[in-house]
């Protein structure tokens, strides 16, 4: 919402302070001021011209050579713009002079003519968004005459600071200058007034401030339906008005104004809509506007010569009908749209935007002008449908003042007369539902609330009197009466209805007017809670550590992944890129190496710990969640050093990793070659080389993690880059509370150890050597390990060189070298018997 | 005999069974059982030998000692040159290649046995690097002592490993979980593909109000969409504990914004909810005040001004201003930061939860640790979050 600061001084005068000061109390008031913008920043130098007459340039096609009264001189200014025309008024920048973007006018020759200044338009001058032509200012003759060489900042009235105040989407009634003077006020930071017009002996040729026709003493003629279904109708100065749907309509209020001269506004009307951003149109619109904006009621006014059988009807649109709004949009409405329709056709889209057949223009003479309450729910459907937010709609959404409408429209009558001349033709249409409907429209009476002392108390910690309370709530237009010995009762004020609904949004208004800051902030005693820390946090801090540790950096990647990575689709994605939720981690993680490297990074070793999605198990269930912790690794095992460099990460580094990493997730967890099916196998290629491609296995599920070299044809990488490792590995919903370690008395007497080198053929995998000598190596057998592998001279082709160490030992003595021999032989016999395996040179 | 003569017979014979130990030992293993067995201080069989030196001659005893000191040296030569052979043998040693190497003596024999069960668990190869890419005639000089003597270079750099750690944000929920758990809080989590029920509904956000609009949701195909908060995990709690409550729950969520300095349409929350009888605002300012104070300083000044969330009433915007001694001395302090919002719960979310509004209150409170860490860390664009260069990601490394 902009709030012009002037504005808001005109409605409450003894506003103290500067526009800094308002916006720092509004903040503290919880209705954040974004920026404050001085109109007239970098304007000083500009002046009203008069442009006296237009020549083509001689030597470009596109420029015109303008002669232009400064009011002190006349200039010569050569001029781009397609719509200057003699006899205008434009702002100047005269030589000497410095636009708001920086730019230094000087005296120049454009293609052999002489330029001395500058027309510009509203974008050059940083006052809107139009830069296609100069900006026009619309100034009758007894304007201009005085106005041509003033300062551009008097001329529009620009000495204004424009507030840019966020405003929640709960408090409709702040989205007006009444609004916000109107909190002001009831904080006591001002007094509310009802500013007259600021009508003024330069807006000659209208009726001046004596003459205009009373409008708050007209009739009014009403039509109100009963029962649900009824549909009020009524008719008065030749027009009639019909609602056929009072539950999205449930009052609709108009006037015929008959004799209007439409033109241009007066100068105090443009610059106030200039200070909010708005765009001066006509003064008929501006009146709207205005109005719209002073007290958050939405109007729209209709040529009321274009509206056939000078009816109107309020009504579902029908499917197929088309209207084309006022930025010259043709429409497709359907019967969830409520339009606003003549005896034929749609005229406007309810609550949204006004029709291009029935809007006002020059030639306008009498206006229907309608003030109308719309249900919030269905505007914002309509307006989700159509893609069109408007001031109208946004704040039809979030709920006008139910009680304001009468207000607005005579407030509205007065500015029109004021501005545009004319006679208001009563007597008043007022149409609409009996009692307030589900949705809107709700009487006062429907607006007590019962409030309890106590129950302020239970919620904010403080006592509060009826007293107390009452002198609180009062002043925000609360009525409030004593309802027995621990209660109020509380009549909401209409422009309060929508966000003041019940018992807990009164103490908050409790809260905010004793002000947050005047609560202590004392600790209390707390109970423990029930609700017990989550497992896999513990899982998850415990793997970063491990990770951390081990000299890889955590990565943090989103979830969203292209087609083809992911199984899960976004409805609404901002780029083809953020089509799917991941299915796995590892793309969007190996497009970080990817990353990295071509910025000339080296030794890329990241982990992240995220979510992966995959289709729900039925129709219409969530997608199927889990956690994921995926690793890679590029480059060398370790930095550079001065004694030597170590090697490139290899599979033994990676499987080392994935052995450590899925028994910490999954203890019991076993590693294998990988079965054919990886993660990221959705079209039949894995991640991994299949050779190097390993499964972390647990016996009640399917492989829990992969490792392994990435398959160079997934990856975009500088030919010097090498081999990228990596792992997935997902991670248990719940995981089982870490076991505790039990305590073992250690050994008393020491054990043997023996060192067998092995021939072992290719086809028997190192793994079954061990598993022979585990099975029998005996009861005193301890440990196996491999502790050296070997191809090469002096072993035969198709044979490998292993080497195991065996240790045994007993408890409570020390073994024979007889038993330790019994059991090398019977396992050195079974070797050879059952796999072939022969001791090297036996 | 003298007892002189008898202790260095002792040595000698020592000396020479200890030599044929070393350049017998088949790996460093086992030559570090040979040292300790023989040079070990405590339990070495030198050591033991030399425990009889008071039962000689004080005269005797400078003899004693030279030889004793002659033999340890002997020995502890023998050991080196044996280590830099078996350095040099390992040269190549990746069990990962197979591809030719030529044998190493004395590997593989069967005649290792009783070496001991010295256990030092190092294995063999335990340092391949000190070799690594050198040439067979290197020598042990440069190796160990980055010098032509034996005295260390001590200036040169040690070895080290990679930096790792956790990521900044990842910091950030750690340190503000420190400080929740110190005040009894537990974690929770939920799912981050939910329905609109728990996104909207039961957080009193009805879909037709704006206040549904205000978070631009992503919605999945099929139906449900991606939460645009971590408030549904308060709802999924209220069902399935019974008051007291007292959570904390990290958490993606997702909006439908374009990457820019400021947004991203993936982001972490951490989400807090307080239920029981007797909570109040007071507490509700309380515990983030003292949060506050604990994570950006005692002298912390907190400022809660009034908002508007549809899941809680009153609804609270939280600023911090920081006040620190700058270098020179001078206390200063920052301007106010946005750090969260926070409102005590709405009755209607305890209603949409099976709990009795009458009965329970309840705060929460909602924060970014991403906008906390690029205050803290004075990061401009939070993208660099997402880019993961490693260059970044090391500023926040463990080391």
């Amino acid at each position: 919402m902009n709030v012009s600061y002037r504005w808001l001084q005109a409605l409450a005068p003894d506003l103290d302070g500067t526009p800094k000061a308002l916006a720092e109390r509004l903040t503290d008031l919880g209705f954040p001021v974004e920026s404050l913008h001085r109109l007239s920043e970098g304007l000083d130098g500009i002046v009203v011209a008069r442009v006296l007459d237009v020549h083509p340039h001689p030597n470009a096609d596109r420029l015109r050579v303008c002669q232009v009264d400064t009011g002190s001189d006349t200039v010569q200014v050569v001029c781009g713009a397609p719509n200057v025309e003699a006899g205008g008024f434009y702002p100047l920048a005269p030589v000497g002079a410095t636009l708001p973007g920086g730019m230094e006018i000087r005296k120049a020759r454009l293609r052999g003519e002489v330029s001395e200044g500058m027309l510009c338009s509203e974008a050059e001058l940083g006052l809107g968004r139009g830069k296609d032509g100069l900006m026009a200012l619309h100034l009758d003759a007894s304007q201009a005459s005085a106005a041509v060489g003033a300062p551009l900042v008097e001329a529009l009235g620009l000495d204004d600071v424009r507030l840019e105040v966020e405003v929640t989407s709960n408090r409709p009634d702040l989205l007006s200058h009444r609004g916000i003077a109107r909190e002001l006020a009831a904080r006591g930071e001002a007094s509310l007034v009802e500013p007259p017009l600021p009508l003024s002996s330069s807006d000659a040729g209208l009726p001046s401030d004596a003459g205009l026709p009373a409008v708050e003493t007209l009739a009014v003629v009403g039509a109100l339906s009963r029962e649900m279904g009824q549909v009020p109708e009524a008719s008065a100065a030749g027009v009639t008005l019909r609602i056929e749907d009072t539950g999205r309509c449930p009052r609709y209020l108009g006037l015929v104004i008959r004799g209007v001269r439409v033109g241009p506004s007066p100068a105090w009307l443009q610059a106030r809509l200039r200070a909010v951003g708005a765009r001066p149109i006509n003064n008929v619109v501006d009146a709207t506007n205005y109005v719209l904006l002073e007290t958050g009621q939405p109007l729209h006014a209709f040529d009321l010569h274009r509206l056939d059988g000078a009816q109107v009807v309020v009504r579902r649109a029908r499917n197929g009908e088309i209207l084309r709004t006022l930025d010259g949009v043709n429409r497709p409405l359907d019967a969830e749209m409520l339009a606003i329709c003549d005896a034929h056709q749609p005229v406007a889209l309810a609550g949204v935007m006004g029709g291009e057949a029935s809007e006002v223009t020059a030639d306008s003479t009498d206006l229907f002008l309608e003030c109308a309450l719309f249900t919030p729910g269905p505007i914002r459907a309509t307006r989700k449908a159509v893609g069109l937010s408007t001031d109208a709609s946004y704040r039809f959404e979030r709920g006008v003042d139910p009680d304001g409408l009468m207000a607005a429209l005579l407030r509205c009558a007065q500015v029109i007369l004021a501005t545009a001349g004319g006679s208001p033709e009563g007597p008043i249409l007022d149409v609409g539902a009996a009692v307030g409907t589900e949705t809107g429209g709700s009487t006062a009476a429907s607006r007590d609330l019962t409030l309890r002392l106590r129950r302020i108390q239970q919620v904010l910690g403080l006592p509060f009197s009826a007293e107390a309370t009452t002198d609180l709530l009062a002043p925000l237009g609360f009525g409030v009466e004593p309802a027995g010995d621990d209660a109020l009762r509380v009549r909401v004020p209409g422009w309060r209805s929508w966000d003041v609904t019940r018992e807990v949004d009164l103490i908050e208004e409790v809260a905010r007017r004793h002000g947050y800051d005047r609560f202590p902030d004392t600790l209390a005693p707390y109970r423990p809670g029930s609700v017990p820390d989550h497992p896999l946090f513990a899982l998850e801090d415990q793997l970063r550590s491990f990770l951390s540790g081990r000299g890889l950096l955590e990565a943090q990647t989103p979830a969203f992944a292209p087609d083809g990575e992911g199984e899960v689709e976004v409805m609404n994605p901002v780029s083809a890129e953020e089509r799917r939720l991941r299915s796995a981690l590892l793309p969007a993680l190996l497009r970080r190496v990817e990353y990295n490297l071509a910025r000339g990074n080296r030794d890329v070793r990241l982990y992240e710990i995220g979510t992966v999605f995959h289709s729900p198990s039925e129709p219409g269930a969530l997608p199927m969640e889990e956690t994921h912790l995926a690793v890679v690794l590029h480059g060398n095992q370790a930095p550079a050093h001065w004694t030597g460099e170590a090697g490139p990460v290899d599979l033994w580094e990676v499987k080392g990793l994935l052995e450590a990493l899925s028994v910490a997730a999954w203890p019991g967890a076993v590693l294998r070659p990988a079965a054919e099916m990886t993660p990221g196998e959705t079209d039949g290629s894995g991640f991994f080389v299949p050779d190097t491609a390993l499964e972390a296995n647990v016996p009640s599920a399917p492989a829990v993690g992969w490792a392994g070299r990435v398959d160079p044809a997934r990856l975009d990488l500088p030919p010097w880059a090498g081999a990228v490792w990596a792992i997935e590995l997902s991670l248990p919903a719940l995981p089982h509370p870490r076991p505790i370690p039990r305590h073992r008395a250690l050994p008393t007497h020491p054990g043997v150890e023996r060192d067998l080198a092995l021939l072992v053929p290719d086809s028997v995998e190192a793994g079954n050597v061990v598993g022979v000598a585990e099975t029998h190596g005996g009861v005193h057998l301890r440990e196996v390990e491999v502790f050296d592998v070997y191809v090469g001279p002096g072993v035969d082709p198709g044979m490998r060189s292993v080497a195991i160490r065996l240790r045994f030992r007993a408890d409570g003595r020390s073994l024979t070298d007889g038993e330790v021999d019994e059991a090398i032989a019977q396992v050195t016999r079974v070797l050879e018997e059952e796999i072939g395996v022969r001791i090297r040179g036996g | 005999m003298s007892g002189t003569q008898s202790l260095i017979d002792a040595l000698r014979a020592l000396e020479v069974e200890a030599l044929a130990a070393a350049r017998g030992a088949a790996d460093p293993v086992g030559l570090e059982s040979v040292r300790v067995q023989f040079l070990g201080r405590k339990d070495g069989r030198i050591s033991a030998v030399l425990r009889h030196v008071g039962e000689i001659p004080a005269a005797d005893r400078p003899a004693l000692g030279a030889e004793a000191n002659r033999v340890k040296a002997s020995l502890q030569d023998a050991l080196e040159a044996r280590a830099s052979d078996m350095q040099e043998g390992s040269n190549e040693s990746d069990p990962g290649q197979t591809s030719g190497r030529k044998p190493r003596p004395g590997s593989h024999t069967e005649g290792a046995r009783g070496v001991g069960t010295a256990g030092m668990g190092t294995g063999k190869g335990s340092s391949p690097r000190a070799s690594g890419g050198r040439g067979p005639g290197a020598g042990r000089g440069p190796g160990a002592s980055g010098t032509s003597t034996s005295r260390p270079d001590l200036s040169l750099p040690g070895r080290g490993g990679f930096p790792g750690g956790r990521h900044p944000i990842t910091h950030v929920v750690d340190e503000l979980w420190d400080i929740f758990r110190g005040m009894g809080f537990t974690r929770a989590r939920g799912p981050e593909a939910e329905t609109e029920w728990y996104n909207f509904e039961a957080l009193n956000t009805p879909l037709d109000h704006p206040a549904a609009d205000e978070q631009d949701t992503l919605y999945l195909k099929g139906g449900h969409l991606l939460r645009s908060h971590t408030s549904p995990v308060q709802v999924r709690v209220m069902q399935a504990y019974a008051p007291p409550i007292r959570i904390l729950a990290p958490g993606m969520v997702y909006r439908r914004d374009t990457y820019d300095a400021t947004h991203a349409p993936a982001f972490l929350q951490l989400e807090g909810l307080v239920v029981d009888e007797g909570i109040t605002f007071v507490d509700l300012k309380a515990t983030l005040a003292e949060f506050a104070r604990r994570y950006w300083g005692p002298g912390t000044r907190v400022r809660f001004r009034p908002s508007f969330f549809p899941f809680t009433e009153p609804s609270a915007e939280v600023d911090v201003k920081r006040v620190y001694v700058d270098a020179d001395g001078e206390e200063r302090e920052t301007d106010w930061l946005e750090i969260m919002g926070a409102g005590m719960v709405d009755p209607a979310v305890f209603e949409a939860c099976g709990i009795d509004p009458e009965r329970f209150t309840g705060f929460a409170f909602g924060m970014g640790p991403g906008r906390i860490g690029m205050l803290k860390y004075g990061i401009p664009d939070i993208r660099a979050f997402f880019e993961n260069d490693i260059r970044f990601l090391r500023q926040f490394a463990d080391r």
